[in-house]
């Protein structure tokens, strides 16, 4: 590329093709290490993240006896979900539905406010990237060292430190997989079964999955997903504009770049950039900040420390790269002053929906039912006439019970004249309301037979409601369902 | 193949050198492991071919190198279901029929059974659900000819209603227009009577009289208040339910030359799990006594 940019005499297609490629070699990134105020809060938020990740596991809740004592487990086996005090059921997936929204809108406002904040401290991707880049700095040694021993020859020196490397990605990768598994089954029981060599077939599949995945990714992949596999850089200009906060390097500041001396009187006046390549050697991403705003850069700060180190040590204002907008530094280039822009129409909609979206789940939550009542009616027969003239329609009731007890549901129905109701032991009876007893924590389905005479019949049916209390609790359920008896247009 | 390789003056970077209209595209390179995982997924593709049945031919196709075929192994696993629910339809078997329906998991094995059966062998004349329909009697209510007890059901589906089985339920009504045992006027005013019984006529000097030969010709099957015999097979007069309709002609016509329904003795086509697991299917439908 630099050979032409230079204009060089242009030989044949062919062998400008094999200059340039249709395919890119992988340019190895070796990040230097750096300290300051944006390491040090990508180091915090790791630590916290990982301490989290590996740690929620082994959380211990009591809920009873006979019920799981994990505060996060996704039961898939029992289908259900605990969260600490709480339990959804899968009929509660519109839950997981608004956290999502509820996540993807936070992402939006983050983003528009300080740019891509979640890609540059609490992505996995990023997280698990710095924790192999610090192990790989740890064993091999810093940028200049990976670098020229990289280039050198396979000696012992080298052998046994990439040998070590590996064995520790892997080692970290095993239990970031074996953490994984410990979500979907409690965590000392699926260690002991893991160990012992009875834990079940998906069990070792995943774990293996995981540290296959994780080593892949952190070890190897690293900024290749985020250039080129993860869709969010790609999509994340739709939540940026010229009022958000993004690492800039201010160029009419740095700019003439140079390693010159610096005195006012020279006719050659350099700007603050020493073009020492700091910021483009910490960059985990391996790109140029000077170069503006790109795709690759995951807005992580680590120039910005960089910068500061040089600006302190050459004695100059720091902050050369610094967290600005672009409008502010347009202003800035033209020696003027521009505020911040937090409230835009944009941060203003995404905090509205934030705000609502918060309210309707936390409304759903406070009021959510531990009582649920469905009711099928039979396809067929529509009714059936029984000996002493009355009609008979047979329903299915599902009774969902999300307590932790037994408990006596009382059925009753409204809406058919002389209506009685049997259960199918003994079908002779005409009850005006039936006790169901529910199993804990599990769904009761009971066939119920109600016998009327229906007298409002319209088109061959009339509405019936049936009611369900809960007789410990007193919580009500209702559902409307029909009637149905000759008329219609489906029995005629 | 490119044609014309330039450099972008605004971007720095070579173009691909092809042209549309006027536009240029940026040659933005591929990474290379990019390529090669799509290699080998192309790799992968080509080895599932030969591993797995795939390449068609005029007259089969190529078998795979291990010979693994869906249809045998949808038939192992068929075959090891049916292992594992002939120990629970074994049971079933062996379970007296008041037993099983007293045993929730026995109970839904054999309504499941015999859902399945009726669906195979007594939908035709019942309906789907044992509906019933004109001439063949409702499954799902509660009147029945001979029993609603499971081992009335269980003993009617085995043998058969009229069927040529010797132990199979009969009853004859006799075709008293036919064969001239009552005249026209009677018939006619038997029937008035009859429809007191079923709720629907008034009483009337026909009725009075129709009652008279009521009494003599037809309490000794279908009972002195018309409340019916099931030991005789007489259905009951006063129930809702009808089997052959409840208009007067309807009557009239059943009087006259009265049909007779047959159903088969199941005993010779089904095995005695499936007309249990029967029974206790139609036991559940809603009617059972």
């Amino acid at each position: 590329m630099t050979k032409l940019g230079k204009a060089a005499p242009r030989s044949t297609q062919a062998q400008m093709l094999s200059e340039n490629g249709l395919y890119a070699d992988r340019v190895r990134v070796y990040p230097r290490s750096v300290h300051g105020p944006a390491r040090t809060f990508k180091w915090a938020v790791l630590v916290l993240c990982l301490s989290l990740y590996y740690a929620m596991p082994w959380l211990r809740w009591n809920r009873g006896p006979g019920r799981p004592s994990q505060a996060i487990l996704l039961d898939i086996g029992h289908e259900r979900f605990h969260f600490f005090n709480v339990e959804f059921w899968p009929q509660d997936i519109y839950y997981l539905t608004g956290a999502l929204i509820l996540g993807a809108v936070s992402l939006f406002l983050v983003t528009s406010l300080v740019g891509r904040a979640w890609c540059a401290y609490a992505c996995p991707q990023t997280v698990w990237t710095d924790l192999f880049m610090w192990i790989e700095r740890r064993i091999e040694g810093d940028r200049n060292e990976r670098m020229k021993r990289d280039q050198g020859p396979a000696d012992f020196a080298k052998v046994w430190r990439k040998i070590a490397k590996h064995a520790a990605w892997l080692g970290i990768a095993f239990w970031t997989g074996g953490a994984w598994i410990m979500y979907y089954a409690d965590a000392p029981t699926v260690t002991l079964e893991f160990w012992s060599g009875t834990a079940a077939t998906p069990v070792y599949v995943f774990t293996f999955l995981f540290t296959a995945t994780t080593y892949v990714l952190a070890g190897w992949a690293r900024e290749q997903v985020c250039t080129y596999m993860c869709p969010w850089p790609r999509f994340q200009a739709a939540m940026l504009d010229e009022h958000s906060l993004i690492v800039t390097y201010q160029g009419w500041r740095g700019e003439p770049r140079g390693h010159g001396k610096r005195a006012r009187d020279t006719a050659k006046t350099l700007g603050d950039c020493v073009d020492c390549n700091a910021c483009v050697n910490v960059c985990p991403t391996g790109i140029d900040i000077r170069d503006g705003v790109q795709l690759e850069c995951i807005n992580c700060g680590l120039c910005v420390d960089a910068c500061n180190e040089i600006m302190t040590k050459t004695g100059q204002e720091k902050w050369l790269i610094t967290w600005d907008t672009l409008t502010h530094q347009k202003a800035r280039a033209e020696g003027k002053y521009d505020r911040f822009h937090m409230l835009r129409p944009r941060t203003l909609i995404y905090v509205t929906a934030l705000v609502l979206g918060f309210a309707i789940m936390g409304y759903a939550m406070a009021t959510r039912a531990q009582i649920d009542l469905a009711v099928q009616r039979d396809r067929a027969p529509l009714f059936v006439t029984v000996r002493d003239g009355s009609l008979r329609n047979g329903y299915t009731v599902k009774i969902s019970n999300k307590t932790h007890e037994a408990t006596d549901f009382v059925v009753s129905i409204k809406g058919v004249d002389g209506a009685g109701m049997a259960g199918t032991e003994d079908a002779e009876a005409r009850l005006p309301m039936l006790t169901l007893t529910v199993e804990p924590d599990s769904v009761g389905t009971f066939r119920v037979l109600v016998f009327g005479r229906p007298t409002r019949l319209v088109d061959g049916s009339q509405e019936i409601t049936f009611s369900l209390r809960n007789t410990l609790t007193g919580e009500t359920a209702n559902y409307h369902s029909v009637f149905m008896g000759p008329g219609g247009r489906a029995t005629h | 193949m490119p044609t014309k390789i330039e450099k972008d003056i605004y971007s720095g970077r070579d173009t691909t050198g092809h042209e549309w209209d006027g536009l240029k595209e940026l040659n933005t390179p591929l990474p290379k492991w990019w390529v090669w995982t799509f290699a080998a997924t192309a790799v992968w593709g080509a080895a599932f071919c030969v591993v797995y049945p795939s390449v068609p031919s005029l007259h089969g196709h190529f078998q795979g190198l291990f010979g693994y075929s869906t249809r045998e192994a949808v038939t192992a696993e068929v075959k090891a279901l049916e292992a594992q629910r002939a120990k629970v339809l074994d049971r079933v078997n062996a379970t007296p029929i008041e037993q099983v329906r007293k045993d929730p998991q026995l109970m839904a094995v054999a309504t499941t059974a015999g859902r399945i059966a009726f669906a195979n062998n007594c939908q035709p004349c019942h309906g789907a659900s044992g509906e019933g329909r004109p001439g063949y009697p409702t499954l799902a209510s509660d009147s029945w000819i001979w029993g609603g007890k499971l081992a009335d059901i269980q003993q009617s589906i085995t043998y058969g209603i009229r069927s040529a089985h010797p132990d199979a339920r009969a009853s004859v009504m006799p075709k008293f227009g036919v064969d001239g045992v009552l005249k026209p006027d009677e018939i006619s005013a038997v029937s008035d009577y009859v429809m007191t019984l079923y709720g629907k006529g008034q009483s009337s000097p026909a009725a009075a009289k129709g009652a008279v030969i009521f009494a003599e010709n037809c309490v000794a099957c279908h009972g002195e208040k018309g409340e019916g015999k099931r030991e005789l097979g007489g259905p009951s007069l006063l129930s809702a339910v009808h089997l052959y309709g409840d208009t007067r002609e309807a009557v009239i016509a059943q009087v006259t030359n009265p049909r007779q329904g047959v159903m088969p003795n199941w005993n010779t086509r089904l095995d005695a799990g499936t007309i249990k697991s029967l029974a206790l299917y139609v036991h559940a439908l809603g009617g059972g006594e």
